[in-house]
């Protein structure tokens, strides 16, 4: 039941914020090796994304590395620089349809297995960048065990869609609904795109709040700034901590008496429900309460 | 040799500067007998127009001799032209071994190497920035650099330590009859505080304008009793250098989150409440602190009592939403500050003795409940120093770091843990500007460690539940960890700078590089 409301984006050709990244307290990190980096650095913010895996330090962050595409030269060797290192998962950017997760899958089956990693371990985030994608967004979070969840592009795929992001986001609104349907459907999680301008926090909010009302599990993160914003639209509300709390105690007294069934105020409860009130909790900051 | 207080050994005498008292805790030191005073002056009714023709006329009515101290002030900062008119005039004029006393200098002073290097000056008691701090860090200079607080110098002043014989004072305006006020002309730089004691103390004072108006001029900052000649020239300073337009919060993530760990600490701290006052520098970390700040006062509906300082627009903004009732202001930062000192009677001026001298009846930093501080480094006993850079050279001068420090009630110092690759959070600072037991808490990115001598603090920030408390000796580590070893600064024995604490004892002394 880990929160996964912002993962931080940390440019891979800058030490300063690799090192760094996790003291904003964002519940992941996103180490990039894909757009952060021009074609000239791409072998030297391998190596130094690669010496920080080993030797830095993440807090109680989630840790993934954002690798090439599939149609660059450089996937691979991202791959094989990083994965040894026991990351938590990958980003793969501009995944079209099945195939190309099935290619990383091999990759990293193949990698892990000569590491010494557990099989398995390295999850897999595919970034939905062009109308194909999105189209296929059911496919591809069904396509591997690995793959744990599917977030839509921003800018790329706005411009695969032949028009550009607007304030209100209404270009995104189709691609999102079809993410969360495709997400849930396959029983993982979504991400949502980033919010690209960092200084408007009021159109952060709005965004948070709708990306978090269609069912989203949280957003991708340019700058840190956004952090606080986006975890302070994911906090539960009182009546909502409230209602959680009565579910959970419930849940509870239920398991301590042996019973199956949950009732709360002479009503059944589902199992669902009741990870739901867990997670609730988790979110607002009381996961001692779930214990 | 002695070892004063922070560990540091002293020789008894250093050559160009005289006996040494070493530092013996910040409080240790209380003079005796009498203020120190200038030359009894006499002015009649033949007399009733003090201006002179040049510069060079105005070194001559005033007496300056070879061997004399003149002094200046640095409101117009980095634009200055009056420092370099005035040094420039004396060589002409052959005027050698001078003792220069500003209040601090600055890159535009680099001009005055020439004058260093040819024995027009022969000693600066005073913070050497830049290219001079470099140059009297190689040995470039005979007698050792004094660095003093802006508490610290008209102490020095007033009790006779250091005696002016002429204040060359640059004003923005001035009228026939010697009335000078920094809030008007077109070099306007709001507040002239530092010039205020060598006005009251000079043997000679000469101001010098490039707006010289009518008798009588309002308002006044520094009046005609003082003042003995007046010098128009074209343009005392670029406006450009003077101050900006207005001070920015920083966007930078690293140095908001240090912000954000400050301010945490502020709030959580018992003086965080109806009345509050504080101080925060121009520099980004600590103008996104009062941003911080700020925002929690108005959350909570907390009203300040003043801002000190250096005032930027920021503070301004601050007055006006009512979060402060006074500005006490003896450096106004940018255009915004100067319109306001000149326009509301709220933002105060005052002189640097008036802000931060300890040997006075009260100086307005012991009214202080948080200051914001910097520091080039600091160390596990809490020691900061902001003179020296890693590579061993004067860099800076001390500002009102020590009096600040003194003064509050919480003093932080925010600092990120490593600059680049070089570590911020040491063993033992290479020069002890200001000593631990005045420095409350060190705050730095990865946490915030609180002087084990405020347990208070502690429990007060450990019951807020937002402050990253963490060791000092932890902080260290990492920064150990991070950086790798250093190599230790290479000098020879020879004291090329003396830092005062700002009761005129010795807490440290800076020896030439050995390159």
């Amino acid at each position: 039941m880990k929160l996964r409301r912002t993962m931080l984006y940390l440019p891979g050709n800058n030490p300063n914020m690799l090192l760094r990244g996790w003291l904003f307290g964002s519940d992941g990190l996103i180490l990039d090796l894909e757009d952060a980096v021009s074609i000239h650095e791409k072998d030297s913010a391998r190596i130094l994304v690669s010496r920080i895996l080993k030797e830095g330090e993440f807090g109680d962050c989630e840790v993934t590395v954002r690798i090439n595409g599939v149609d660059t030269e450089y996937w691979e060797k991202d791959l094989e620089a990083i994965v040894p290192c026991g990351i938590d998962g990958i980003r793969i950017p501009k995944v079209e349809g099945p195939e190309t997760v099935k290619a990383v899958d091999e990759a990293l089956t193949r990698i892990e297995k000569a590491a010494g990693v557990t099989v398995g371990r390295t999850k897999i985030c595919c970034l939905l960048e062009t109308a194909r994608g999105i189209w296929n967004a059911y496919e591809v979070a069904a396509s591997s065990p690995r793959v744990d969840s599917i977030c839509p592009g921003g800018e790329d795929l706005t411009a695969d869609l032949r028009t550009q992001r607007s304030d209100d986001g209404v270009e995104l609104e189709g691609p999102r609904r079809r993410v969360i349907l495709a997400a849930r459907a396959a029983g993982i999680d979504a991400f949502d795109t980033v919010f690209p301008r960092i200084n408007d926090d009021e159109g952060l909010v709005r965004e948070a709040t709708f990306i978090k009302q269609l069912g989203f599990d949280g957003k991708s993160v340019i700058h840190p700034r956004q952090i606080p914003i986006i975890h302070s639209v994911f906090m539960p509300t009182e009546k909502e901590i409230t209602k959680a709390r009565r579910i959970v105690e419930a849940a509870k007294e239920a398991a301590a008496r042996g019973l199956g069934a949950v009732s709360v105020d002479g009503r059944m409860v589902d199992a669902p429900v009741v990870k739901r009130a867990q997670f609730t909790l988790t979110r607002a900051g009381l996961s001692e309460e779930v214990q | 040799m002695a070892r004063n207080s922070v560990g540091r050994e002293l020789p008894g005498q250093i050559a160009g500067y005289g006996p040494v008292l070493p530092f013996n805790g910040h409080k240790a030191r209380i003079p005796e007998g009498n203020c120190a005073g200038g030359r009894l002056k006499a002015a009649f009714n033949d007399r009733t127009d003090k201006t002179v023709k040049d510069i060079r006329e105005a070194i001559k009515a005033s007496g300056l001799k070879s061997g004399m101290t003149v002094s200046f002030h640095h409101h117009l900062r980095n634009g200055d032209y009056v420092v370099n008119q005035v040094i420039d005039a004396c060589a002409e004029m052959g005027i050698r071994d001078l003792t220069i006393f500003p209040t601090a200098l600055f890159g535009v002073h680099k001009a005055l190497i020439p004058h260093i290097k040819s024995g027009v000056i022969r000693r600066i008691m005073g913070s050497v920035n830049g290219p001079i701090g470099q140059l009297a860090s190689e040995g470039g200079l005979e007698v050792p650099v004094v660095l003093r607080s802006h508490g610290g110098r008209p102490r020095a002043v007033i009790s006779g330590d250091v005696r002016i014989d002429v204040a060359f004072i640059a004003a923005p305006s001035a009228d026939r009859y010697g009335n000078l006020s920094g809030r008007i002309g077109r070099s306007a730089c709001g507040s002239l505080g530092y010039a205020v004691t060598d006005a009251d103390y000079a043997n000679c004072v000469v101001a010098v304008t490039d707006n010289l108006l009518s008798f009588p001029m309002t308002p006044v900052s520094i009046n005609q009793t003082k003042v003995d000649f007046v010098v128009a020239v074209d343009s005392i300073g670029d406006p450009a250098g003077i101050v900006s337009g207005t001070t920015q919060v920083t966007r930078d993530p690293m140095r908001l989150l240090i912000a954000r760990h400050a301010a945490a600490l502020i709030e959580s701290s018992p003086y965080f409440k109806e009345g509050v006052s504080f101080q925060t520098g121009a520099g980004g970390i600590s103008l996104a602190v009062a941003a911080y700040v700020r925002e929690t006062m108005k959350a909570r509906g907390v009203k300040g009592s003043f801002g000190l300082g250096g005032i930027t627009s920021f503070f301004v903004d601050m007055l006006n939403e009512g979060l402060f009732e006074r500005l006490m202001d003896v450096q106004s930062f940018d255009l915004v500050a100067v319109k306001s000192i000149a326009e509301n009677p709220n933002h105060v001026e005052i002189s640097a003795d008036w802000y931060a001298n300890p040997w006075n009846a009260g100086a307005v930093v012991n009214m202080l409940d948080a200051v914001v501080l910097g520091a080039t480094e600091v160390d596990r006993n809490f020691n900061a120093n902001v003179n020296t850079e890693a590579d061993g050279a004067l860099l800076h001068g001390i500002g009102g770091h020590q009096d600040t420090a003194a003064g509050a009630k919480l003093t932080i110092i925010t600092t990120p843990l490593l600059r680049g690759r070089i570590p911020c959070v040491v063993d033992d600072v290479y020069t002890v500007t200001t000593p631990g037991e005045v420095v409350d808490a060190i705050v730095t990115e990865f946490g915030v460690a609180i002087n084990p001598l405020r347990q208070d603090l502690i429990d007060a920030a450990k019951e807020a539940g937002n402050v990253p408390l963490v060791a000092i000796d932890e902080l260290v580590e990492r920064a150990h960890r991070m950086s790798g070893p250093m190599e230790p600064v290479a000098t020879k024995d020879r004291i090329i700078g003396v830092v005062e604490w700002r009761d005129g004892t010795v807490i440290d002394v800076v020896r030439q590089l050995d390159k």
